[in-house]
This record gives structure tokens, sequence and C-alpha cells, in this order.
């Protein structure tokens, strides 16, 4: 005879597995990061690389601090996250209203179809002339160019996902005598178009800070304005600290949203 | 008239017609059917018949082409009818609480009364003890149950059933059949009990009403006057069901010679 054995389900398997599992995770994480610094700051020390193209990553430390102590570095985070904050609330919730009424209402989705056809593929940049022209240049010009991104991703996420919700379940507020849109929307349509929704807005929150850096780049002051001031001086060390700060950003922003979202979205199996 | 006779729903010459595209697709012709109060009626019939269709009509989930259909609710009551789906169809997004709780919102009660009107339709069918569970980790039967907890919070006159039991297995359903039986005695709730399942039927209700045709209209309306509470094991109508299986059955003869 022989003895079978079946692998263990997830409830079987010892806890702890899990814990080693993640550490394991968390040190190939750790050696890959420490590989991809080692070779960045051999590349130039060897000379493969010209130090002035590629700053090793030594030097950078030295220059964010004195970022810092010019206080350059702050003025320059905060005007960025003015920015994008106010950029990414003002697409967002115009997408959402769009994406939402046009979602609901066939009448609506006829009426804007070519407008969305016409203005959709525009980049965000062929906008900055107008934006200029219309705000000058200033914190609302890097506004709108922000939110005309962020409209756009939002806007079909929740044109799509209101689009997609089970007709079942709106027959479920029809039978109970919630038939008005507005009780649709906020019983039936909302809930069941939050997964759709929130997968937009987290691409709207990437995309905002390319944005970010577009916008600025015709002189709005910001994290891309002194990117551009130091590529033009070519201080690349100072490119560097601001690319590491636009991740670091992005990286705690995105964290902090996946948190959210896991927290809204804890019904799902 | 004596109170017993008191009809709750009354239907007179329903015709539904489905028109898309051109098309045309006569389902319903000509139905009469007058429900008493605190009755249990099972609809039978082949698939397709338009079971369904009826019951959808009654709730307001589809528009007869003619016909009247006259419900009459007590007074003061919010809601004369309350719909089950055969699939329970749970909103993922709220707990078994609020599922139950959902069809009470909007009647002026607070969070807090809805809640206890929600557990309490909870306990009826015994699952109080799951009340913060996610849909998705209840089993079918417990859904489906929650999805009659749901139906039965709003205190409807009226259960409207479309297969509820059908997709469960044997013994799930059977335990819930009994359950449906037991609520029915106590709450004193009027049912109408779609079902193809003609042992389902007779078991369950006091008259079977046979649905049939294309268009599908009454065929037969037979008196179940078995006592309760009554026993599966030996089938103690056999005439009955053999009688309704003939109605169906005969109907569809008709309908493929293309009468
Ligand atoms: N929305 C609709 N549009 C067009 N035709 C429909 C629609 N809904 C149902 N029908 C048609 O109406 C007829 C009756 O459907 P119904 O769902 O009432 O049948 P049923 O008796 O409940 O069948 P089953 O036992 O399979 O559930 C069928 O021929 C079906 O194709
Ligand atoms: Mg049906």
């Amino acid at each position: 005879m022989t003895d079978i054995t079946l692998p263990a389900g997830p409830t079987a398997a010892p806890p702890a597995r899990p814990v080693l599992d993640g550490l394991r995770q968390v040190g190939l994480a750790a050696a890959g990061l420490s590989l991809f610094i080692l070779v960045w700051e051999a590349l130039p020390r060897i000379g493969l690389i010209n130090s002035m193209l590629l700053p090793a990553p030594s030097v950078i430390p030295a220059a964010f601090w004195a970022e810092i102590q010019s206080g350059a570095w702050a003025s320059a985070v905060s005007a960025s996250l003015g920015h994008y904050t106010i950029g990414l609330a003002v697409g967002a919730v115009l997408g959402l209203v769009g994406g939402v009424a046009t979602g609901m209402s066939q009448l609506a989705e006829d009426m804007t179809s070519w407008v969305v056809r016409v203005l959709r593929p525009i980049p965000g940049l062929a906008w900055v002339p107008f934006a200029i022209i219309w705000f000058g240049v200033s914190q609302s010009a890097a506004v709108f160019i922000i939110a005309i991104g962020v409209f756009w991703i939002v806007f079909f996420a929740a044109h799509g996902a209101i689009r997609g919700v089970d007709r079942d379940l709106i027959e479920v507020a029809d039978a109970f005598g919630f038939r008005s849109a507005r009780e649709r929307l906020f019983k039936i349509l909302l809930p069941a178009a939050m997964p759709g929704i929130l997968v937009g807005l987290r691409t709207a929150l990437g995309q905002a800070w390319m944005a970010v850096v577009a916008a600025e780049i015709f002189g709005v002051p910001g994290l891309g304005q002194r990117m551009i001031q130091a590529s033009s001086l070519l201080a690349t060390e100072l490119v560097v600290v601001y690319m590491l700060t636009m991740a670091a950003l992005y990286g705690l922003l995105d964290t902090v949203f996946v948190a959210v979202q896991r927290w809204v979205l804890r019904w799902k199996a | 008239m004596g109170a017993a006779m008191e009809s709750v729903i009354d239907i007179e010459g329903l015709s539904l017609t489905f028109e898309r595209d051109g098309q045309r697709n006569e389902v319903l012709r000509g139905l009469d059917l007058s429900v008493p109060r605190g009755a249990f009626i099972a609809i039978v019939g082949s698939s397709g018949v338009g079971k369904s269709t009826l019951l959808r009509v009654l709730i307001g989930l589809a528009r007869a082409s003619s016909g009247t259909v006259r419900i009459a609710p007590r007074p003061g009551q919010r809601q004369p009818l309350a719909f089950v789906f055969q699939d329970s169809r749970l909103l993922p997004w709220r707990p078994v609480i609020e599922n139950v709780a959902f069809g009470l919102e909007g009647s002026g009660l607070t969070r807090t009364e809805r809640r206890q009107k929600a557990h309490e339709a909870l306990e009826i069918v015994g699952l109080a003890h799951l009340a913060e569970r996610w849909p998705h980790q209840l089993s079918g039967g417990q859904r489906q149950r929650v999805s009659l907890a749901r139906a039965l919070a709003v205190e409807p006159e009226v259960l409207l059933m479309d297969e509820p039991f059908s997709a469960l297995d044997a013994i799930t359903r059977e335990a819930l059949q009994d359950e449906l039986v037991r609520i029915w005695q106590v709450t004193g709730k009027t049912v109408l009990f779609v079902t193809h399942d003609i042992e389902e039927a007779t078991y369950l209700a006091d008259r079977v009403v046979v649905l049939a045709g294309s268009p599908g209209r009454v065929v037969a309306d037979q008196i179940v006057d078995a006592p309760r509470p009554r026993r599966r094991s030996q089938s103690q109508e056999p005439d009955l069901v053999a009688g309704i299986r003939q109605h169906i059955s005969g109907e569809l003869l008709l309908d493929g010679t293309g009468i």
C-alpha cells in the first residue's frame, strides 16, 4: 500500500510558515535593492560612466542634505503636493460625476459620446499653451494640467464600473421599492462599482505625479521645476534627489491608498 | 363574505407580451388568479411557461400588457409584497444584518430600529448568530435563509418566492421547506411559491395552480387537503401528483402540435 499525503490547505498550515515566507520576501527584496545600488555605485567609480552623467549613490545624501538646509526641498515638495492634491481632487470628483452620469443615463452618454471622442486623445501636455493663456504661469495652470489627466482615467473607470453593475442587484432595489435614480445610485450602483472606481483612482494617483512634472516644466514652482533647473545646470545628483523624492512620495501615497482600498473592499472574498 | 375568503391579490385577464426589435413573444394571456389572505399557493408549470414573469408582474419588475392586478394590503402596510429570488441576490458589500435591514430603509425607522427588526427576522430563520458575517462567508443554504429573512423583515402581507430552494442540495432543501411551512404557520403570511417540482408543490401548498400552454394560462387549480404536519416519505396524494403532471405534460403535447 502506498501512503498518499494531501498538501495542506491554507488553514492547515502551521502559523510559522507565513512569517518565514514574509522574512524571506523582505530579505530577497533587500538583497535585490543592495545589488542595484552596488552596481550603480560601481559604474561611475570604475570609470565606465562619466560621473557627470550618472552620479554615484554615495554623493546623493550630501546633495539631499544641502537641498534641505537651503529650504528649497521643503518649498518644492509642498508646492508640488499642493498642485498634486488639488489637481487630483478636482479631476477625480469631475471624472467620477461624469463617469457615473454617463454610466447611469443613456441620454447623457449619447449626448457626450462625440465630445469625449474629440477631447479624449489630446495629451495633457498639449493643453499647456491653453493653461498658460487661461491661468498664466500659476498654480491653477498646473492644477488644470494635472486634473485633465486624472479626469479621463477616473471618468472611464467609473463609467465602465457603473455600466458593469449586475442587473440582478438593481432588480433587488426595484423589488424592495427603491426605484428613484438617487436610491439606485447610493444603494446599489456606487457600492457595486466601488472596486472598479478604486482601481481607476489608484491609476490616477500615479498618473498625477507624472503630470506634476509636466505641468511644472513651464515654470510653475515645485519638484518638476527644481528638477529642470538642476538638469540645466548639470547638477545630476540633484535630479536624482528629486527623482527619489517623487518615488518616495508616490510610494507612501500608494501604500496608504492600498490600505484604505483594502478596508473599503473588505467585503470581497 | 367571510374573512377567510377575502383575497389579497386578484388577477384578472392578465396578458403580457414581450416585444423587442419587432419580435413579439406572448408569454401570458388572459390569466385569472385570486389569492386568499393567508393561503399557501404553489405555482407549477414547465420551463418558460411564464411563472417567473407572473411573479415579476406582481412585484413590479415587469409590466402587464393588459388585464388588472389588484393588491389589497392591510391598512398602514408599507410594503405588501416581498420577493425571494432563486439566487439569493444578497448585496455583497453589506454584512448579513444590513442585508436583512435593506428593505426597511426609507421606512422612517431609525437605524437601531431597523437593525432590531432585522435581528428578529434573522432569528426567525435561525441565523441571528451570523448577523455580522459577509455574504461570501455563508453557505448557499444560509444565503437563501438570509434572503428569506430580508423579505420577512419588511413584514409583507405576501411572500413571492421564485424557485427559492431549487439551487440547494436535497437535505438543505427539505430543511428549508419545513422551516418555510413553520414560518408561514406562525406569521400567517400569504405565500405564492413558484416551483417546477410537483412533489415540493404538493408537500408545501394548500393549493397548486398549474400554468401551461403558450401563451401561458391557468389550466388547473387543485386543492391539497392533506393534513399538516405532512410526511414526505410516501406521497400521500399520488393521484393529485399524477393529475398535475398530466396537466403540465398534456398541454406540452398540445404545444408540440402547434395548437
Ligand atoms: N425580458 C424578457 N424579454 C423577452 N422575453 C422574456 C423576458 N423574460 C422572459 N422572457 C420569455 O418569457 C417566457 C417566460 O419566462 P419565465 O422566466 O417567466 O419562465 P418560467 O416559467 O419562470 O421558466 P423557468 O421554470 O425556466 O424559470 C420565456 O419564453 C422567456 O424566454
Ligand atoms: Mg422562472
